[in-house]
């Protein structure tokens, strides 16, 4: 562990170039534990386990982005690096209560790629795999079918809220009803659902939004952001604890802000390129002995008491 | 029709050269539609389509292809036209039988968007 990064005692926020090295760790395994906005990096032991000190009462996993379907040369087997991701989760050493995937499990929305992804969640040692939609699972239908497999006790276009262990999960939609030029889009109807929502918490109630397009604008040129976040965060300010787990970006990227953690998850099925880098944001082609060191799962320990979430992110295979 | 009367508008209320004109780039307008192989096409590569403003006449089939390796789509917001989630090599086509201008975006990726005049 002699990479520790010295926790930044400065209420503002982070230490800048702690934040820069955790961020040049992220995909390649690293253990970022968020603290009151003040973050600490980790490095992940030999045996790509977290430090004991690092365990939390409960954890949970995040995966994104299967899409079931594809077949491009960016990643021909998508179901192969799917099952992988959930090699990866069953070996966890501390195994995820329930699991969320943030979207874009399909490729096209047809229901024999939702079938796919649901043989192969089932491998998935865990209670429970809560969903959230991605624009690839809503294409022709509004997410009619999206609803009918995962969103039967869901709110308005899908989204939803539960409770576990003290802590509040709230799952979002923001890839329906997109309106021309914009951005990702949550909706007045689902706004108004989250104030109400959230609004009898206590405010040491830890929060978790979890929701396919990023809540924070990362880069709008490419549509990574959302137009109504800033709204939909203002229902949180209150709270001294709030983390957002988004996909949709396929690599791993982190900003804290004020009581804010924001994490993007990588993709179980293909890379995209840093913002700006390409000519679009579509699938990138990586040499094929590399492909699995950018593809992914993320592990997250909640600490009680601590309003701490130690997020990991584990490649499929390493460099 | 919108077209014809407002054409009969122009040659009544104009000097018999302009009047002719009008009749001249009516009935050309007319004859690309009666023969319905005008045609346009426009590419979707790089999340963004190209290109990205045309004028067509009326009668025009416009045709869209995806080339990227992600699925977009052609939505018109006013709700003239929408095609379904064009995978890699899928088209959509769409004839413009009347005048005015149409805005469409990828409802995938809204901040492609495109416009169509027709005239």
């Amino acid at each position: 562990m002699g990479n520790i990064i010295k926790e930044n005692l400065n209420p503002d926020g982070i230490d800048r170039r702690g934040f820069l090295k955790c961020m040049a760790w992220a995909g390649t395994g690293a253990l970022c534990v968020m603290q009151g906005g003040v973050l600490k990096s980790f490095a992940l032991g030999p045996g790509g386990k977290s430090d004991k000190a690092m365990k939390g009462d409960f954890a949970f996993a995040q995966i994104s982005d299967s899409h079931i379907g594809f077949n491009k040369a960016a990643n021909p087997d998508v179901t192969a690096t799917l099952r992988e991701a959930i090699a990866k989760l069953n070996a966890l050493p501390q195994s995820p209560e329930f699991v969320l995937h943030t979207g874009d499990l399909t490729q096209l929305s047809k229901a024999e790629e939702f079938d796919t992804l649901d043989q192969s969640l089932k491998s998935v040692r865990t209670d429970r795999i809560f969903y959230v939609p991605g624009e690839h699972d809503v294409l022709n239908d509004n997410g009619v079918q999206y609803r009918e497999r995962y969103g039967k006790d869901t709110k308005g276009d899908g989204w939803y809220s539960f409770d576990h262990k003290g802590v509040h999960f709230v799952g979002l939609v923001n890839v329906m009803n997109l309106k021309a030029g914009g951005l990702g889009s949550l909706g007045n109807d689902q706004l108004e659902w989250l104030e109400d929502d959230v609004k009898h918490l206590k405010h040491s109630t830890p929060i978790v939004i979890f929701a396919h397009i990023p809540l924070w604008t990362i880069y709008p040129e490419w549509g990574w952001g959302t137009d109504d976040s800033q709204q939909a965060l203002s229902y949180l300010k209150k709270f001294g604890s709030v983390s957002v787990l988004n996909g949709h970006i396929h690599q791993v990227m982190q900003k804290v802000e004020g009581n804010v953690t924001f994490h993007t998850a990588m993709s179980t099925a293909f890379p995209q390129p840093a913002p700006g880098q390409a000519a679009s944001p579509g699938p990138m082609k990586v040499p094929d002995e590399k492909l699995r060191s950018v593809l992914g799962v993320t592990d997250i320990n909640f600490i009680r008491g601590e309003h701490t979430l130690a997020v990991v992110d584990s490649p499929l295979a390493g460099e | 029709m919108k077209r014809h009367i407002r054409n009969a508008c122009i040659c009544a209320g104009l000097l018999g050269v302009v009047a002719s004109a009008a009749i001249i780039h009516g009935t050309q307008i007319a004859r690309a539609a009666e023969e319905k192989n005008a045609s346009a096409s426009i590419t979707i590569d790089n999340f963004s389509f190209t290109p990205k403003e045309i004028t067509v006449a009326a009668g025009t089939t416009v045709t869209w292809v995806n080339h990227d390796d992600v699925p977009h789509t052609v939505v018109n917001p006013d709700k003239k036209f929408r095609s379904k989630g064009l995978d890699t090599d899928d088209q959509f086509s769409f004839t413009f039988m009347d005048a005015g201008t149409y805005n469409y975006f990828c409802s995938v990726h809204p901040m492609m968007t495109g416009k169509i005049t027709v005239k």
